[in-house]
């Protein structure tokens, strides 16, 4: 590799990340479909998938397969580039996301004179920023798929989607404000790493009484991602399907895996925000070089992991427990009671700091 | 790597504007306006004024322009009709749009030193981020237009209030 030049060693190290954190998450999807299935199922008294595989492992492979090989309709009516654009835009938004997101402890590796970090694509110091943007972006393959289709059901479905969406923004930002102040950052390892202290006690949630911003950040969260309680946009038993009504195919399957990326994604800003991102809860309980040098670079991507399974496991409680909201009941919330909330959540959080610090 | 993001994303900003001009749905129109704002936030942020970029994009791209779009959706406005035009705008449109062109490039062209060299990301005297320094000259030597501008604001929101309200009986 010594012939290579720093950048070009840059750039080969830069893709093989790029490629394994793709594959992961991609697998990571497949298999949080199959754990809600699961989940949901043993909430609701049966099986679930179970004949793929032993405890049915295999299905997301078999519906794969079975997607893949589905006729690829196209509605005779339907807007045709926007119509075939929109779920590229709705899954590369919610893929791409995942790039700025550490998933680990900083750990650099150096080849020719180049430290690449290993646990994070790239480390940016606007990475929230990016994140909200790239968020925000995603909402076109939504509100395109509907009116491209053609089809009243999924007009109504992507209106309501885009109204949902625009609104609940607000609150999703506002509620990450108080963070950013006791951060002073908007790089997400600056933010992990202000965190990391003290193990537990100096997360956001606990030690940085952000609880409040915390379930502002959940709820729009779930509205943001168009899950139960806030799954207006395909609400089945009045909208068909929502603006995928007349998807089929791998059409259909990347609105699916956009939906279930973009739950990834925002657990682990959940996980990095308030939660301490990479870092123990044990803090210093446990010595710094704890189980020798592989497993202090491999513990911390174990706790994000674990965290952000616990949130992709209350999402699906969530949709096993609560009814859907009401249109007016889901704007008046978003509206009146979760954006007046996030702004006294700043106000009061910067007081404090002002105070304080 | 500069100059090269600058090619790219300047000629796809143009060809973002023209295609706005030409496309005869509105919605294809909106979605060229969208391209024409991600390329400038690409610019701004090749200049090193990152948190400029991703204002652009979460503001225009994100908030505005999807609004656009759902006005558009909402009304199912149809294509539009091509009309012949006014002759006037004909016979002096182009000549009139280069010489507007080549006149402000030679003024700023000419007056280069005395207009100094744009720094959008702003000067790092204190080794503070874009941010903190954005934040520094908003909130010092910027306080009344900034908060002006948020009162403007302010009554517009109120405007769109009034105008929105139903009227009791």
């Amino acid at each position: 590799m010594s012939h290579l030049s720093p950048f070009q060693t840059f750039l080969l190290l830069s893709i093989v990340k790029v490629i394994v954190v793709f594959v992961i998450t991609l697998t990571a999807v497949a298999y949080t479909v199959l754990l809600e299935r699961k989940v949901l199922g043993h909430m609701q008294n049966r099986w679930g998938p179970s004949r793929v595989g032993p405890f049915g492992l295999l299905q997301p492979l078999a519906d794969g397969i079975k997607l893949f090989l589905k006729e690829d309709l196209l509605p005779m009516a339907a807007e045709r580039p926007l119509f075939i654009i929109a779920p590229i835009i709705a899954l590369t938004c919610a893929l791409v996301s995942i790039a700025v997101v550490p998933f680990g402890a900083a750990h650099h590796i150096y080849a020719n004179g180049i430290g690449v970090d290993m646990f994070d694509i790239s480390n940016i110091n606007i990475g929230l920023l990016v994140i909200l943007g790239i968020t925000s972006i995603g909402v076109y393959g939504i509100a395109l798929s509907g009116w491209s289709s053609n089809n009243k059901f999924s007009l109504l479905g992507s209106l309501r989607a885009t109204s949902q969406v625009i609104s609940y923004e607000l609150a999703l930002g506002l509620s990450l404000v108080g963070v950013v102040l006791r951060a002073q950052s908007l790089s997400l390892r600056t933010i992990v790493d202000s965190q990391s202290a003290h193990g537990l006690l100096s997360w956001n949630f606990f030690g940085g009484f952000q609880f409040v911003a915390f379930f502002i950040y959940l709820m729009a969260a779930y509205a943001e991602t168009n899950r139960s309680p806030f799954d207006l946009p395909e609400a089945e038993s009045e909208l068909v399907a929502g603006y995928h009504t007349e998807y089929s195919s791998m059409k259909f399957a990347m609105f699916f895996m956009a939906e279930y990326a973009n739950m990834i994604t925002v657990s682990c800003v959940a996980t990095l925000m308030f939660f301490g991102g990479a870092s123990s809860p044990l803090g210093h309980l446990l010595p710094a070089n704890f189980g020798g040098a592989i497993l202090t670079v491999i513990f911390p991507v174990l706790w994000f992991v674990a965290k952000v399974f616990a949130f992709l496991l209350l999402y699906i409680w969530v949709r096993g427990t609560l009814p859907r909201f009401r249109y007016d009941q889901l704007m008046s919330f978003g509206w009146k009671f979760l954006l007046p909330l996030a702004m006294a959540n700043i106000i009061i959080t910067s007081l404090v700091l002002a105070l304080h610090g | 790597m500069q100059l090269a993001l600058f090619i790219i994303f300047g000629a796809l900003a143009v060809a973002g504007a023209l295609n706005l001009l030409l496309q005869r749905h509105p919605i294809n129109s909106a979605l060229s306006l969208v391209v024409v704002m991600m390329s400038l936030a690409v610019l701004y942020w090749s200049l090193g004024a990152e948190f400029l970029a991703a204002a652009q994009v979460i503001v225009y791209s994100g908030a505005i322009m999807v609004l656009f779009v759902f006005v558009i959706m909402l009304l199912n406005a149809g294509e539009e009709e091509r009309t012949k035009g006014s002759r006037a705008a004909y016979i002096v449109g182009i000549p009139g749009a280069a010489a507007i062109f080549c006149l402000l490039s030679f003024v700023f062209l000419s007056e280069q030193k005395a207009l100094g060299v744009a720094n959008l990301g702003g000067h790092l005297d204190n080794g503070l981020n874009n941010i903190a320094e954005i934040s520094q000259v908003l909130f010092t030597k910027q306080l009344l237009p900034f908060e002006v501008t948020s009162i403007l604001i302010l009554v517009a929101i109120l405007g769109a209030v009034v105008l929105a309200r139903k009227e009791e009986q």
